[in-house]
């Protein structure tokens, strides 16, 4: 079923090598994402965790940056997890002047939300349409500030949303790659596959 | 792998050794005021690493080299967004606990500093901020691991600029990885025994084929073809000391460095990025060295 789908992974510095290996056990292909030629033929991107303002350096270095934006404004499926959620952004508090905000997802997100490391925690949560729980680890996480009427919140600690979804694109504050469980990864894959299908029509 | 809760846990391995996930592919610089740091995340650094001295400046002076000063670690908190480190004399765990109760985000029991105990680490399992340790070899980075490190750095020989110990380490763990993904059940056992290392994270490695935690390296990094080096041989990421601060123009080299951490595998980017950074360290040979910091810990 997923033979055709090929999902990229941006590869610039983080925790991407654990997204690869997830998509590897749901039998996608993927593609370590550096610069702007690795964007051609994948059907969606995944911005791992990692570190933000790092990141941001690195996609203006290479001016993929500028190619990304395009094609998240044109409607490419993207999922971001913890710091991919902060790129994922239309805003950024507590970031840097110069960070870049890829504006996938109308929310606001808090970069290092919750604190410090000594802060960073791990927890079940309930994610709706799992009948079981789903055990997140929330590193230096973001927090959700404000978001946009159309944004479906899927999950919530506390009171904040923690797994939002909008359009083509998902977002954890959360590592869903950090556990073996890929139940997260396969909400992003069917996004994909449902907007090929509608494409094709 | 975690123990399943409904309440928030904070402090456990897997969180702990989530923050070095995070770390990976990235480089973490040493830096000594907060306009370093500055400097360093302007550059792209994933964490900085906040001490008094930089190892080049410890090995000049001599005598003991001990925590810095928590004024000097929180005004470098306060002046960057990105992970801060801090560095504790091996066996020290009171300095561990100053550098928890600071909130530093990852403490370094590091051999750059003076030793404090000469038979005991720290016990890693105790405390809420995660710990990284250096190892020489592969026996070593077990038995950190098995008092509770979250990530492992090569030793290599701080202060030198000189690369070839750093090489020489991850070769050896990653070398001696490789021979244990291919032992029979039974070799483990002499492994286990071989490298006084715990069984059960022999026969972990022999099933992974990795090492349990991440391992970055360190030790007389000091160009943007030492990390890429570094990343080839199959490190994880990059700690850079004396090398970008004891360089002509330490903005540009660490910003090249960064560069060359991530796109290690391309040679027209290391060439493109490597060009008109200025003298680098001047570094020092392994002969001329009167104190191998990187025989600190046991």
């Amino acid at each position: 079923m997923n033979a055709q789908t090929t999902i990229g992974v941006l590869a610039l510095q983080g925790a991407f090598d654990a997204h690869v290996q997830h998509l590897n056990a749901l039998g996608v292909d993927v593609r370590l994402v550096k610069t702007d030629a690795d964007l051609d033929e994948i059907d969606g991107l995944i911005i791992p965790g990692g570190e933000s303002t790092t990141m941001s350096n690195l996609l203006v270095a290479s001016g993929l940056g500028k190619t990304l934006s395009k094609k998240i404004d044109d409607g490419f499926p993207v999922f971001g997890t913890c710091a991919g959620m902060i790129m994922m952004a239309n805003s950024i508090i507590d970031g840097r002047p110069d960070q870049i905000v890829l504006n996938a997802m109308d929310i606001q997100v808090r970069r290092n939300g919750y604190g410090r490391q000594n802060d960073s925690f791990e927890q079940d949560i309930n994610i709706e349409s799992f009948d079981v729980p789903f055990h997140a680890l929330f590193i230096r996480a973001p927090i959700i500030e404000k978001m946009a009427n159309d944004v479906e919140v899927l999950s919530t600690v506390n009171g904040h949303p923690v797994l939002v979804r909008q359009g083509k694109a998902l977002a954890s504050s959360f590592h869903p790659e950090l556990v073996s469980d890929l139940r997260v990864h396969e909400i992003f894959l069917s996004m994909i596959h449902d907007s090929l299908t509608t494409s094709k029509r | 792998m975690s123990s399943s809760s409904n309440t928030a846990q904070v402090g456990s391995f897997p969180v702990k050794r989530g923050l070095a996930e995070m770390l990976k592919g990235g480089v973490i610089m040493d830096v000594v005021t907060p306009e370093q740091a500055k400097i360093a995340e302007d550059a792209g650094a994933c964490a900085v690493m906040a001490l008094e001295r930089v190892p080049a400046d410890i090995r000049r002076d001599g005598g003991v080299a001990r925590m810095s000063d928590p004024d000097m670690i929180e005004g470098i908190k306060a002046a960057v967004t990105i992970p801060v480190m801090a560095k504790a004399r091996i066996g020290h765990f009171v300095e561990a606990q100053i550098l928890q109760a600071l909130g530093v985000d990852f403490i370094d029991e590091s051999e750059v500093l003076t030793p404090a105990d000469e038979a005991h680490h720290i016990d890693k399992y105790k405390f809420t901020t995660p710990f990284v340790c250096g190892a020489t070899n592969l026996g070593e980075a077990l038995r950190r691991i098995s008092e509770g490190a979250a990530l492992i750095r090569s030793k290599g020989e701080a202060g030198t600029g000189n690369v070839v110990e750093a090489v020489r380490h991850l070769r050896s763990i990653l070398g001696d990885i490789k021979k244990i993904g291919s032992a029979d059940s039974a070799e483990l056992f002499e492994w286990a025994k071989r490298l006084q290392a715990p069984l059960s994270l022999v026969q972990e490695i022999a099933e992974t084929g990795k090492l349990p935690v991440p391992l970055f390296c360190a030790g007389g990094l000091a160009t943007p073809a030492d990390a890429a080096l570094a990343m080839q041989l199959g490190a994880e990421s990059v700690f850079v000391g004396s090398g970008i601060f004891k360089s002509d123009n330490p903005a540009a080299r660490a910003k090249a460095i960064v560069e060359a951490t991530t796109h290690y595998m391309d040679a027209k980017i290391l060439a493109k990025v490597s060009a008109g950074l200025g003298a680098p360290m001047t570094g020092i040979g392994m002969d001329e060295i009167n104190q191998r910091y990187a025989e600190r810990g046991w």
